[in-house]
């Protein structure tokens, strides 16, 4: 297999572990242990492929192969330690591990039964609010993970993996419990929103899909992950393919309809690989196609993958997109809930949103509310990047605060540095102040605050971080990506962005301000679609919380962090 | 022949593999993108034809989306992430060093066609940045001293 040129290979001379339970003509590992090796570009780099093949040879050597599997496996959710190495069900973290360790751990740990302590990675430890968490086993931080149960823990490739982790159980109960009415009711009931960014209700979109007149209908979902700082669904994805599908299969179920699409964005080229190959092995064990858990429903999924386009991730442009089309997105309403794709009631969701379902329906509404807050149940995946010491994924309650995450799962700011400003949501998401911090993170109380809380990405950014630089940045992403249809994002995006870098450069005059508050204006009540909306939300963020940084740029010609060049300069990033 | 590779039977066999309809249009381009590197005329001629639909629609799919290319590029595309999450983090120095390496502007190939290069939005391998993608071969948290070394390993 290989992946973004990178070569993951198996020896051939070394066996599979053996194996004694069936199902449906397939065997089901029973293991003593499991090692996972983290496989991202930056452990491969540093060597995780040797690792792998290592802990293959030293295993053997040890004759204890049949015992326990190794694994490859992606992302493993820190980046301090790289690779890492994994060991279940003691859930040992050991980090950063070379080829020449790898030795010692096996020999103290798989075969004396010991923690190799002089490999284990540095501890994270657990304060605050965050102890009433579900504790994870082990030395990992304690989270609550629902969307990202599996990944990390099964082999994405394997669908016996799934099923022997609860996959498809929810499909099988809604499928032969329950009527498709009873499923929204659930999902209703559990306050389920749509993880894509708006926040949503699950139960309400699909209830209206169900009630839209028509024979013909799809389901879709929202694989398009593009917003700046967000790789949460990738890894979803990539380590757990089932879910997305079993939920797909369910929407369906419940919505009437016996098609659907999964639109994976083009640079994702694993994600798309395992989704296929998941679907393949779906087909074959009957839990897609036709008379699925013997009841009469059909429901065939179909993978499309874009081709570099943030604006597919728009639900009107990507179903577009898959029509074969630029991606522009359609004016609004009707919405896609009744003419989608190819004019037909369509159902889209984000990959987080999806993945929630299966559980929701295993252990009902009730179990997914006792998580979060009561407006905003369940739990959010947060990508976490910036200046800090710890960049990564985690999965945790709706409504813990920005100090909590900083503090606890991001291990503090990087040495020397203070907290200054949050961009939440990638680029589409608010500029958080300091004095916000403390302000729970759910879609109640950060609409309250006025700010949003995006796609789930959390960028902390220290005093070295000028906010007219970070705007400009983010502007550069929206005229960038803004797919030209409209004229006030085409044109507004653009002036603002050359605004912003007059500013940069010292070359601000009086009335600048003014003109960005009104171009902001224009881009929110003239924009087709949320594209251009958002592109003002940066500008009004900035002035907003920090008018004294920009007024220095254009009154003082000064840049109080020391990062704009306050001179013309020849376009660097054009 | 583009790229040592016949047009012609690359276009056929990507529009037989997906089906000669409109909506398999951006999976063969995609294909055709991938083995030839870029789109070019005679390709497009040639796709128009077989799924039956007017060049100039097939043109604005094709100018659409930023993977797939209409003009050739150089022997490897050097794909440098300028959004905030690897700006913060230090990509402005990277950036800086990768222009003084290559001496061309974005969009640009170098004179000996080594190397286009071109910025991108995220690519989603954000807890590493600063990120630069080379072909397939992904690069992430660099150094702007570790830029031409990484160059270097490309012919």
């Amino acid at each position: 297999m290989e992946v973004r040129g990178w070569k993951l290979e198996r020896p051939a001379n070394i066996q599979s572990p053996t194996s004694n339970i069936q199902f449906k003509g397939y065997t089901m590992k029973t293991i003593r242990s499991m090692v996972l090796v983290s496989s991202d570009p930056v452990s491969l780099e540093r060597g995780a492929q040797q690792v792998y093949n290592e802990l293959l040879k030293t295993i053997e050597a040890h004759g204890l192969s049949d015992e326990i599997n190794v694994m490859l496996v992606g992302e493993l959710g820190r980046h301090d330690a790289l690779p890492l190495v994994v060991v279940y069900p003691e859930a040992v973290v050991y980090g950063p591990v070379k080829p020449e360790n790898v030795a010692y751990l096996v020999e103290e740990h798989l075969y004396k039964g010991r923690i190799a302590t002089a490999l284990l990675a540095a501890r994270r430890e657990l304060t605050g609010r965050i102890a009433w968490l579900n504790a994870r086993k082990g030395t990992l931080p304690a989270e609550q993970r629902i969307v990202l149960e599996r990944a990390g823990v099964i082999d994405p490739e394997s669908v016996e993996d799934a099923i022997a982790h609860d996959g498809y159980a929810a499909l099988g109960k809604a499928l032969t419990e329950m009527q498709p009415q009873d499923v929204i009711a659930v999902l209703e009931k559990s306050g389920l929103q749509g993880r894509g960014g708006a926040g949503f209700p699950a139960g309400l979109k699909w209830k209206f899909v169900r009630g839209a007149p028509g024979d013909k209908k799809y389901v879709i979902c929202n694989a398009d992950e593009s917003e700046p700082g967000t790789f949460k669904d990738r890894l979803v994805l990539e380590g757990d393919p089932h879910v997305i599908i079993e939920a797909l299969a369910i929407a369906a179920y419940a919505v009437g309809a016996d098609e659907g699409y999964i639109y994976i964005r083009g640079e994702y080229e694993l994600a798309k690989q395992r989704v296929q190959q998941a679907i393949a092995q779906a087909h074959e064990l009957g839990l897609l196609g036709r008379n699925i858990f013997g009841s009469n429903f059909n429901f065939e999924l179909h993978v499309h993958t874009g081709a570099g386009a943030y604006i597919c991730g728009e639900e009107t442009a990507l179903i577009e997109s898959i029509e074969g089309k630029r991606g522009e997105p359609r004016s609004r309403p009707p919405y896609p809930t009744t003419h989608g794709l190819w004019g037909k009631p369509t159902l889209v969701n984000n990959v987080e949103t999806l993945a929630n379902v299966p559980a929701v329906l295993r252990n009902g509404a009730e179990w997914y509310r006792q998580f979060g807050t009561p407006k905003s149940p369940g739990t959010k995946v947060y990508t976490i990047l910036g200046n800090v010491n710890v960049t990564g994924v985690i999965e945790v309650p709706m409504g813990i605060t920005l100090r909590e995450v900083i503090a606890i799962y991001a291990k503090g700011m990087k040495p020397g540095s203070t907290f200054k400003l949050a961009q939440t949501g990638g680029s589409s998401g608010s500029v958080i102040p300091a004095s916000l911090q403390d302000t729970p993170m759910d879609f109640e109380s950060f609409g309250k605050a006025g700010v949003s809380l995006g796609s789930g990405a959390l960028l902390i950014c220290d005093e070295e971080t000028c906010v007219v630089d970070l705007a400009r940045v983010l502007l550069t992403f929206f005229k960038n990506e803004s797919c030209g249809k409209c004229t006030p994002c085409r044109i507004g995006t653009h002036r603002a962005f050359d605004l912003l870098t007059k500013i940069s450069e010292g070359q601000g005059q009086k009335g600048d301000i003014e003109q960005l508050v009104a171009l902001a204006d224009t881009l929110v009540a003239m924009s087709n679609c949320g594209l251009g909306q958002s592109a003002a939300v940066p500008i009004r963020d900035i002035l907003k919380h920090f008018r004294a940084e920009v007024d220095a740029h254009i009154a003082l010609k000064v840049c109080p962090a020391g990062v704009c060049p306050m001179h013309v300069e020849e376009a660097v990033l054009a | 022949m583009k790229n040592g590779k016949d047009v012609m039977q690359v276009v056929r066999s990507a529009v037989t593999q997906h089906g000669a309809t409109r909506d398999e249009l951006i999976p063969i381009l995609t294909d055709v993108n991938h083995e030839l590197g870029y789109i070019p005329q005679e390709a497009v001629t040639e796709v128009s034809r077989l799924i039956g639909m007017p060049k100039s629609q097939l043109y604005s799919v094709a100018s659409f989306y930023e993977m797939l290319s209409l003009h050739p590029r150089g022997r490897h595309v050097i794909k440098f992430c300028e959004n905030a999450p690897c700006h913060v983090v230090g990509g402005r120095q990277v950036w800086q060093a990768l222009r003084d390496e290559l001496q061309v502007l974005p969009g640009e190939t170098t004179p000996d066609d080594r190397f286009t290069l071109m910025t991108t939005s995220c690519l989603g391998i954000c807890a590493v940045g600063p990120v630069v993608v080379i072909d397939d071969d992904v690069y992430g948290n660099i150094e702007p001293s570790q830029v031409a070394g990484i160059l270097a390993r490309y012919k």
